[in-house]
């Protein structure tokens, strides 16, 4: 099955962490991919750049508006995700919940559609 | 992908072979399965520029040793190991063997290995991965397109297999006693997983996935050439046949499902349906039957019905109650409920389908709910069929199968 993982955080708290709380951070990034990568779970994913650099469109009436940034109120933003095939959602649950930000702020786990079907 | 068809046939169907006999006389899965690749691609530059050889299994054997060997050269490392081997091995087994010799043990080796690659230390997809490398020759892009998954992640997946397979001890001999028989449990679970990722994929334009079955069917056929006396090698291959016979009127024009009861039975293949019905009739007459040959009769009783309308329902049922006895789960309760409703009326489905309603494994799956809606539709109750096939659709992962759910939900309308 596959999943992806997609990953909230508050903008900008990198730059607020300890040296030591950045390095711990990174290393337990770098512990999960590498399992991941070996294991051949990991399909893909990115981070995305900073919520100042985005623009929201919408179009009411066929006539578009365009707007800095995702948020009004919101303190967290989506931040990046993953893309994993694994064998359950234990174990995609498994994987968000080590994430580091989930410590912090949340993960969200959602199973993609899949372009094939079962007989009915 | 175009295909010089006899040589790729004959080389997929000997790599396995030459595989089988470098592991066992080398030990090494993945040193071996290495030298058998590049034998491969030896094969495919030289063979079509030089025609076939006159003894195939001799010459890719032989060249495949050689490239061992010289692999094992190459690294000094290595040597002390490759000289210890040498001496240990019998005489006999440093000769080259006559071109011509198929040596006795090449089909066992072909299964043995099998049982190598669906090794219990390994996940279900890399059993799947493996397997489809090192037996069915694909090769890790072939696997990957197949999986919809990145190559990368694939030849991650294959190469972390083997260093499983290699830290698990992996012997390279048959297994004997009720290991065996576990393990080719697990043999045939893996060539059924790769027979379905085919199979319901086939909705989809990408035709390496019909590849899949194409290729579980033929991994199927060679083991049951191997073991022509096991009923559930037999009942696993005719349920693939009589399952696969459905392919050409399972999809619309447009690439929706059209659900069995409303398929068009005369694009049903007739040459699967007899093959697969008579493997399975002449099974089922040699002892106990399982799982695989009921599954396989029920298709068989399914492709017996010229219509929809004269399927022999108390025959299916009488089989799913066979099927939960030896082998009960929930997705059999599930069948066995559409079955029931078929024969006894749609509440006596209902009532059986109730019985799962506190069954964790089935919890948030959104098959039972389509049944459901199914169910509640034979029995008139609209309003509330409506709503399980929209539960149904907002549970599921599959696009075509949310289409078709929610093509129910409007078709059966609403507060009427």
């Amino acid at each position: 099955m596959k999943f992806m993982l997609l990953i909230y955080n508050r903008p900008g708290f990198v730059e607020e962490l300890s040296e030591a709380e950045r390095t711990e951070l990174f290393g337990e990034v770098d512990a999960i991919m590498a399992e991941l990568t070996a294991s051949g779970e990991l399909l893909g994913g990115e981070a995305l750049a900073d919520p100042a650099q985005t623009r929201t469109v919408r179009v009411r009436d066929g006539v578009p508006a365009v707007t800095d940034g995702p948020f009004m109120e919101a303190k967290e933003h989506f931040a990046g995700y993953l893309l994993v095939e694994c064998e359950s959602t234990e174990r995609a649950t498994d994987i968000a919940a080590r994430w580091p930000d989930a410590k912090r702020w949340a993960m969200e786990v959602r199973p993609v559609m899949s372009e094939s079907g079962t007989e009915m | 992908m175009s295909r010089d068809a006899p040589a790729e046939d004959l080389l997929r169907e000997l790599a396995p072979q030459v595989l089988g006999v470098l592991v066992r006389r080398h030990g090494q899965f993945d040193a071996c399965e290495d030298a058998v690749q590049e034998a491969l691609l030896a094969a495919t530059v030289q063979w079509p520029a030089d025609g076939l050889p006159d003894h195939p299994f001799g010459w890719l054997l032989t060249v495949a040793d050689r490239r061992l060997i010289d692999h094992w050269r190459s690294e000094r490392a290595r040597r002390n190991r490759e000289e210890r081997l040498a001496a240990q091995a019998p005489a006999d087994e440093q000769v080259a063997p006559a071109p011509d010799g198929e040596s006795t043990g090449a089909h066992d080796d072909a299964l043995t290995l099998l049982f190598l690659c669906c090794h219990p230390a390994l996940s279900g997809a890399s059993q799947v991965a493996l397997t489809l490398r090192a037996v069915g020759g694909l090769t890790t892009a072939q696997i990957a397109d197949a999986f919809l998954v990145p190559e990368a992640t694939m030849a991650q997946r294959i190469s972390r297999a083997k260093q499983r397979i290699k830290a698990a001890g992996g012997r390279f001999g048959t297994p004997a006693g009720p290991d065996a028989i576990e393990r080719l449990r697990a043999v045939l679970h893996v060539l059924y997983l790769i027979f379905n990722e085919g199979y319901t994929a086939s909705s989809g334009p990408d035709l390496h996935r019909t590849d899949l079955t194409a290729e579980a069917i033929r991994l199927t056929r060679a083991v049951h050439r191997l073991r022509p006396d096991d009923g559930e090698i037999a009942g696993l291959l005719a349920l693939m046949l009589l399952t696969d016979a459905r392919r050409p009127a399972r999809t619309g024009a447009d690439g929706a499902l059209i659900p069995l009861a409303e398929q068009d039975r005369t694009r049903w293949h007739a040459g699967s349906i007899r093959e697969g019905t008579a493997l399975v009739t002449d099974a089922l007459t040699w002892g106990p039957p399982g799982p695989y040959q009921v599954q396989a009769a029920i298709a068989a009783v399914h492709a017996e019905a010229a219509r929809a309308e004269d399927t022999d329902w108390p025959q299916i049922l009488a089989l799913y109650r066979l099927l939960a006895h030896l082998s009960p789960g929930p997705m059999v309760t599930l069948n066995q409920s559409v079955a029931a409703a078929m024969v006894h009326g749609p509440q006596a489905g209902l009532d059986l389908l109730d019985t799962l309603a506190g069954d964790e494994r089935m919890a948030g799956r959104h098959r039972v709910w389509a049944v459901r809606g199914h169910l509640l539709e034979l029995a008139g109750d609209r309003e509330a069929a409506r709503e399980a096939y929209r539960t149904a659709a907002r549970r599921t992962t599959s696009l075509p199968e949310r289409r078709y759910l929610e093509i129910r939900a409007a078709r059966v309308g609403g507060g009427a």
